[in-house]
């Protein structure tokens, strides 16, 4: 395992299992998965369905019953615990900040156990501060009892952060937290692994928030069996079974539009004309273009009106009153479940692109819309299908390595033919 | 001899009992302390092993401190032995309750948060879970000390040190010219003594329980 993880660590777990005494079902069953170094993995499933006991194996708050665990490539199954836990971050619901410790005290305590000089540990506590988001000056002698729950969940994070570990685990995170602070923590935390290229395994049950987070989403079911695990386009245009889309629920094409940019979609160009124009040669524009409309920018090139050709006649020289002012524009940042609720408020269907300082880049209408919508799920419909003929493949050879070592002794656990 | 003019009179001997007193009770809870939260600590994880430490200690509490004194005569002589035996056994089920009260009553997610970032055994023990207990244990601390302000009187019986001595003389000559005023003297000092210390352990309460914590 590295010992500061820029890049995070790949996480393999190998038929993962854990038994409960007593119990004649395992809570979590042969789980076996590979995560990519600086992945997002979101397990999402229903109450119960092990999810959160298959996270905590991984740094073995749960200890499994059987099965591996390999973190960049080591085998940490039977690592000293306490050693593994220290390189790998682990953030809790409601964040689960020390009371009796400062703000300060509690993002520095992993790195006061390894043994961090005491300066090394206050430049660490300013600077992940100022990284999820608050002011060091004002937070760092806090105590968590003076902070919203919002605030908490900051320092949570920031203290599964504290000693750099290439990997954090995030068990329901922010399941506590008001539907408005969860959705500005939901930013925070994609703009953070932006900067950082964790490893993360983030449990939830809730889909919207796998979706808005996730490179990839494992959708569990009962004893943590994987029904899906997949990107989440594909898994909202391609559910693998019932149980799937089912946890999908109703709006996928419509979940599937939050997950697309303007900027990824054919923005058409429109005819301009500025302020600045004599009206003559907004006429001939107008003329030559054959569009029955033309948009009007300031001076700074941003979108201000929409002129019709009727508007222009009855403006006699002026074109103070005439036209239609641009009430909604879309940054090429938006979403395309943005840009369609714009278009579907705009009486004439379309809506100016605007790029970052409010310049005009062109527009989008309902009909490029949706055909780009239509590319854009025949497009995830051909991926999932693949990805799903690879699965099927692979599980196929499993089956087939498991049978021949059956009768061979070396063969144990060696699954054949994995890529 | 009025009351004041005996205070007056008999200052030295009083301020010697006092001192004694006091010392042997800070003596014996700081044993019953130690004592209290090591029993504490180790049988707060396991339901009949906390149980069975509760309950000893309460059945201790239910001997008569007259009859605990006189029984331990035999066994170890009269004098300091068994004054310091019986106080600490009686200070014992404040201390041992409170404190396992208190480790059980640690927030559990608190406890997981901290063995999931790398925390041993020890180090959640001592960083975690006792400071945050440690409010309900000093409140332990303070009823047991109260209350052996009072059973450290009777050590007297055992030649044991401390204002007792006075109080028994006293009881022992009712009739004679200061008798009342021993009597007076002795309980009034104990008095004393406790609200001294009651307000010894809200200071140590304000210097030692976390701002994070404070109610």
């Amino acid at each position: 395992m590295p010992e500061t993880g820029d890049h995070g660590a790949s996480i393999e777990l190998e038929s993962l299992t854990k038994r409960y005494p007593g119990s004649p079902q395992p809570a979590v069953d042969n789980v076996s998965m590979e995560i990519k170094a600086g992945e997002v993995v979101v397990f999402v499933g229903p109450s119960g369905c092990g999810k959160s006991t298959t996270l905590k194996m991984i740094n073995r708050l749960i200890e499994p019953t059987g099965g591996r665990i390999r973190i960049g490539g080591e085998d940490v199954t039977d690592m000293d615990p306490v050693k593994l836990r220290r390189k790998v971050g682990y953030a809790i619901q409601s964040a689960g900040l020390f009371p009796h410790m400062t703000v300060a005290q509690n993002i520095g305590i992993v790195p006061k156990m390894i043994g961090w000089p005491k300066t090394r540990i206050k430049e660490r506590t300013e600077e992940l501060l100022d990284l999820v988001g608050l002011d060091a000056g004002e937070f760092h002698g806090r105590y968590p009892r003076q902070l919203s729950g919002g605030q908490q969940q900051r320092v949570g994070v920031a203290r599964a952060l504290a000693a750099d570990p290439p990997v954090l685990l995030m068990d329901e995170p922010f399941g506590a937290v008001d539907p408005i602070t969860r959705d500005h923590l939901q930013d925070e935390l994609i703009r953070l692994q932006h900067e950082l290229h964790k490893t993360i395994v983030f449990v939830t049950h809730d889909f919207d928030e796998a979706i808005k987070i996730g490179d990839r989403i494992a959708v569990l079911r009962e004893r943590s069996h994987i029904a899906q695990f997949d990107t989440p386009e594909a898994i909202l245009t391609n559910p693998a079974d019932d149980f799937v889309s089912g946890f999908v629920g109703a709006g996928a094409a419509l979940k599937r539009l939050n997950l697309t940019r303007v900027r990824d979609v054919e923005i058409t160009g429109y005819p301009t004309v500025t302020v600045d124009d004599p009206l003559q040669q907004i006429f001939n524009r107008l003329r030559t273009s054959g569009s029955n409309e033309i948009l009007l920018l300031d001076r700074r090139g941003r979108p201000y009106k929409w002129l019709r050709r009727g508007d222009l006649m009855r403006a006699r020289g002026s074109l103070a009153r005439a036209g239609t002012l641009v009430h909604d524009t879309v940054t090429r940042d938006a979403t395309l479940r943005d840009a369609l609720e714009a278009v579907l408020t705009d009486n004439a269907g379309r809506v100016a692109v605007t790029g970052r300082r409010g310049e005009y880049t062109g527009v989008v209408d309902m009909e490029t819309l949706m055909n780009s919508v239509h590319e854009m799920l025949e497009a995830d419909r051909l991926d999932a299908m693949e990805h799903q003929h690879e699965l099927e493949s692979l599980r196929a050879s499993q089956t087939h390595a498991e049978q021949e070592g059956a009768s061979g002794p070396a063969a144990v656990n060696v699954p054949g033919g994995e890529r | 001899m009025n009351f004041w003019e005996y205070l007056v009179n008999r200052h030295q001997q009083l301020l010697t009992d006092a001192y004694q007193h006091a010392s042997a009770v800070f003596q014996c809870m700081v044993v019953a302390t130690l004592l209290g939260v090591l029993i504490g600590v180790a049988t707060y994880r396991s339901e009949w092993a906390g149980n069975l430490a509760t309950t000893t200690t309460a059945t201790i509490l239910t001997v008569p401190a007259l009859a605990l004194i006189g029984l331990l005569i035999p066994l170890v002589g009269l004098g300091v032995p068994p004054t310091v035996i019986a106080l600490t056994l009686y200070g014992l089920l404040p201390v041992v309750r409170n404190a396992i009260v208190g480790l059980r009553g640690v927030d559990p997610t608190l406890v997981d948060a901290a063995t999931g970032i790398g925390m041993s055994r020890p180090a959640r023990l001592l960083r975690i879970e006792l400071p945050l207990a440690w409010p309900p244990i000093l409140t332990g601390i303070r009823v047991s000390t109260q209350m052996l302000m009072g059973i450290a009187a009777i050590a007297a019986y055992a030649s044991g040190p401390g204002l007792g001595n006075v109080i028994f003389r006293g009881l022992a000559s009712l009739g004679s010219a200061n008798a009342l005023n021993q009597v007076l003297a002795g309980t009034l000092g104990i008095i004393v003594l406790a609200l001294l210390f009651d307000a010894a352990y809200v200071l140590i309460g304000r210097l030692t329980i976390p701002r994070g914590i404070r109610a």
